[in-house]
């Protein structure tokens, strides 16, 4: 157990001596994943809508996709990605690869098709007579479609918890596409594995600490939100 | 608001190379509550939607006050409302409920309390803004859903069997309910229901509809009183109408000879027309074939024997052979008992020349439409020399 209370005692250290590496690489973490997720959202919840609500050619092909996509593994998104924007890639002339951009784009892929299916679920199970209903009370597209995510909110809540939770714990995808640079891509998850490869637990059970603390900071506010939305419609 | 008046002219809809709507022409006067009968599957909820610009027809047009609306038309959907069969609510308070219409016309927060605590109030629900949606029984949802719709004070209220899926004490209580809020407001309803009872509650016009069409459109009084076809005599729960001709009229009442049966009817039918007479069942009265008739106002009387006695729910329907004629009625279990009915009994049926429907034959209207030939205002009880 000597291993765990030098290591715990290390990382408390580390972090109230307020050592800027580990703060930087949690700001990192937070920015990568916050952006991935928020793009995801805004394109998710959109394509889980019309996956979930309407029939158009092509449909079935996309749910398949979107569904499959949920146990797509992070490494082939990582290589995939790290392929397109290598120097010999397609968009080898943009200089993303080993960014914050690349990571993102790389997370975003990843929580996409969650965040879609999740949605797509959630608006599904919202009865077209009730979207009738809006309609047929003067509701135009947009206030239908409005209203429908309204009534789908707590579906939609755990999409917002699956694609968070899809990104923030992954490594595979940040670490080829980020290369773990210091102060520039390197993120809690890439962190740890580094520290930890180094025989330097200290850090890697503080950064692990914090990686616990923040997912599960986020569900609880999630879970909140639910509960809150749960009363509302009691 | 003034009410406007819906017209429909050569609507066709088909579903997977399924036409499931067909119709040429139906109009619904402003301020008119027109019921839509018909059985199950023959598309009377698509025709209310295309009506109420929720959905577009193949092609053909609806009209709202003589002017070709689409449901791209947000000034003609605003001017109406739905309530449908099942009380979709909106998760949140019965107040977010009736608001949500009134929000989307933007009108202000203060008004939309009042117009909702008014509303609610109309249906029967004072004080119930604040109770969740989802926790009502489905009368109270309906009536919830109800108020949803008229508190925007639509020009047009499409209704699609809204009270079909309540249990029959509920489903006449609302009903009533709804009739003496439709009447007191000045609102062209749309009503579908398959429910005849129910229509004749509620309606002032009844269209027909058998597999897309209509078959037969006019005042519910001459819809009920004389159905169009075989069909729609079956549908309605009585005989096809009886072929005749008037062989005399005197005092406004025509002697209509059916068969060699002489029928008697408030008929504005002049000497020599042939015509399509009709009863129905619950105007008509049984007697013992034997017994002496206590006075009555009932002209019409025929002896024959009974063909067919059959359960209709808490009453039975006993069809009577006079001659070549036919003619049901509709008797209490008790008067069954009593008269001891039983198919060759010997019976007398007796109705009044006010509760006969008359309608001329090759008038040259559209089959169904109905060129009402009874006197104007026979559903009530006409002067004393008119009667029966």
């Amino acid at each position: 157990m000597d291993i765990f209370i030098g290591a715990f005692r290390d990382g408390l250290t580390m972090l109230v001596s307020g050592a800027t590496d580990v703060w930087s690489i949690v700001l990192v973490s937070i920015q990568v994943s916050g952006v991935a997720v928020l793009l995801a959202l805004v394109l998710g919840i959109p394509i889980g809508f019309a996956l979930g609500t309407k029939r158009f050619v092509g449909r079935r092909m996309m749910l398949i996709i979107a569904n499959t996509g949920m146990g797509l593994p992070p490494v082939v998104v990582g290589l995939v990605v790290a392929m397109l924007l290598s120097r010999r890639g397609p968009f080898g002339k943009l200089e993303l690869l080993y960014s914050q951009p690349a990571m993102v784009f790389a997370q975003l892929i990843i929580a996409l098709p969650v965040v879609a299916a999740v949605s797509a679920a959630a608006v599904s199970a919202v009865p077209r007579e009730l979207r009738l209903q809006a309609r047929s009370l003067g509701a135009s597209r947009l206030q239908e479609a409005l209203m429908t995510l309204k009534e789908a909110r707590m579906g939609l809540l755990a999409a917002v918890a699956a694609g968070f939770g899809s990104i923030i714990s992954e490594v595979g995808a940040v670490t080829m596409v980020g290369g773990n640079l210091a102060g520039k891509t390197r993120v809690m998850t890439t962190a740890i594995v580094q520290y930890t490869r180094m025989g330097d637990y200290g850090p890697a059970l503080a950064l692990a600490s914090l990686l616990m603390g923040m997912v599960l900071v986020v569900n609880i506010l999630l879970t909140q939100v639910q509960q809150s939305a749960e009363r509302y419609e009691k | 608001m003034k009410p406007a008046s819906i017209a429909i002219q050569g609507i066709r809809k088909s579903f997977r190379g399924k036409r499931v709507v067909d119709v040429d022409r139906l109009e619904i006067r402003p301020g008119r509550t027109m019921a839509l009968l018909g059985p199950s599957g023959s598309g009377k909820s698509t025709l209310l939607s295309i009506v109420g610009l929720l959905e577009k027809p193949d092609v053909g047009q609806v009209l709202l006050d003589g002017v070709a609306v689409t449901p791209h038309d947000i000034e003609a959907r605003m001017s109406m409302a739905a309530a449908f069969q099942r009380p979709y609510l909106f998760k949140g308070t019965v107040s977010d409920n009736v608001a949500y219409g009134l929000r989307l016309r933007r009108v202000p927060s203060g008004r939309v309390a009042v117009l909702v605590s008014e509303g609610l109030e109309r249906v029967g629900l004072p004080g119930w803004e604040t109770r969740s949606a989802l926790t009502l029984s489905g009368g109270e949802a309906q009536r919830v859903a109800l108020a949803r719709a008229m508190v925007l004070e639509p020009r047009v209220l499409l209704l699609d069997e809204p009270l079909a899926s309540l249990d029959p004490l509920m489903k006449w209580r609302l009903a009533r309910d709804f009739a003496s809020i439709f009447r007191e407001s000045p609102i062209t309803i749309f009503y579908v229901t398959h429910d005849q009872d129910e229509a004749l509650t509620v309606a002032d016009d009844v269209a027909v509809m058998r597999d897309g069409s209509i078959v037969a459109q006019g005042c519910a009084d001459d819809i009920f009183g004389l159905p169009a076809d075989d069909w729609t005599a079956e549908f309605l729960g009585m005989e096809p109408p009886l072929q005749g001709i008037v062989r005399e009229t005197e005092g406004g009442v025509a002697a209509i000879d059916c068969g060699g049966v002489t029928v008697y009817a408030v008929s504005r039918a002049q000497q020599g027309t042939e015509v399509l007479v009709g009863v129905r069942p619950e105007d008509v009265t049984i007697y013992a074939g034997t017994q002496e008739l206590p006075p009555s106002s009932a002209r019409n009387r025929l002896a024959g024997t009974v063909a067919e006695i059959e359960h209709a729910g808490s009453t039975f329907r006993v069809t009577l052979a006079a001659g070549t004629l036919r003619i049901a009625a509709r008797v209490s279990r008790a008067s069954v008992a009593e008269l001891a009915l039983v198919p060759g009994v010997a019976v007398t049926a007796a109705f009044k020349a006010t509760a006969v429907r008359v309608r001329a034959i090759e008038t040259g209207d559209t089959p169904g439409e109905y060129t009402c030939m009874s006197a104007p205002g026979t559903d009530i009880t006409p002067p004393v020399d008119l009667q029966g």
